[in-house]
């Protein structure tokens, strides 16, 4: 466990460098944890980002096919938005941890 | 992130097989595959055609006969009923687990960019023409064209 800075907020992040208190997250945060991953943040990737964060309130597991579900984006989309490994990526960025999905 | 030297970059996956339980390991590795940035490829080749045909992809069973994994004598398993038992329980667990049915999962797999593509050779020995098979599939290759695809450092090749 390690404090990082971003958007001038100390933040808890795991070694593999995702939040592991979500309420720490912002906006901004998310921002700057977007550029670490090579990604400028869209509409579409918030309300990806919204979506996840719902999830993990309500305790569901993330998987892609609940992606394809959600009627936020096709899964197609989805790895368009967040391309190389988008539910993890997409997950590092709306601060929850990281999927322990296979699917 | 550190990026590791010898990451894997592709997986090339031929599935031979048309039990479930091999369909679904085939899927999830190149599914999973995509998850995490490496490209995958499946090539269906004999039995493993069934999981593209149209007519057969949503009645894949489990086999109950010469599966010692199953614990139960064989001369059961070959009873009237017991593998569409079977394969039902396994159906009901893989739905639980918010794994998709065959036909669901190969959409997702052409929408994560999974390649699927048909073996020639066994088209021809089951005679099976470009309409027995879903929409979705990349094209009918031979073994050649397989390995060409396969080339680049860090592909895997894995047989199921």
């Amino acid at each position: 466990m390690a404090e990082k800075m971003y958007a001038g907020n100390a933040v808890l992040c795991n070694e593999e460098g995702y939040l592991t208190e979500m309420t720490q997250w912002t906006k901004e945060i998310g921002t700057e944890i977007a550029a670490e991953e090579d990604i400028t943040m869209t509409d579409t990737h918030w309300q990806v980002v919204e979506f996840l964060r719902e999830q993990v309130r309500q305790e569901v597991p993330l998987t892609i096919r609940k992606i394809g579900k959600s009627g936020v984006v096709s899964i197609k989309e989805f790895y368009a938005l967040f391309p190389e490994g988008p539910l993890k990526k997409a997950s590092r960025i709306a601060g929850i941890p990281k999927p322990v999905s296979c699917i | 992130m550190v990026k590791k030297a010898n990451k894997v970059k592709k997986m090339m996956l031929i599935l031979s097989k048309a039990t479930l339980d091999n369909v679904y390991a085939c899927f999830i590795l190149a599914n999973g595959a995509r998850m995490e940035g490496i490209e995958s490829e499946i090539f269906f080749t004999f039995f493993g055609l069934e999981a593209i045909q149209k007519e057969k992809l949503d009645h894949l069973h489990i086999a109950t006969v010469g599966n010692p994994a199953m614990h139960i004598p064989s001369i059961v398993g070959g009873l009237p009923g017991v593998e569409a038992m079977a394969t039902k329980m396994m159906k009901s667990k893989i739905e639980e687990l918010d794994i998709p049915p065959i036909g669901e999962f190969l959409e997702i797999l052409t929408a994560s960019g999974t390649k699927l593509w048909a073996c020639k050779l066994a088209m021809d020995m089951f005679d099976l023409e470009d309409n027995d098979l879903i929409e979705d599939i990349d094209g009918v290759l031979t073994v050649g064209d397989f390995y060409e695809r396969a080339e680049g450092e860090g592909t895997h090749v894995v047989f199921i």
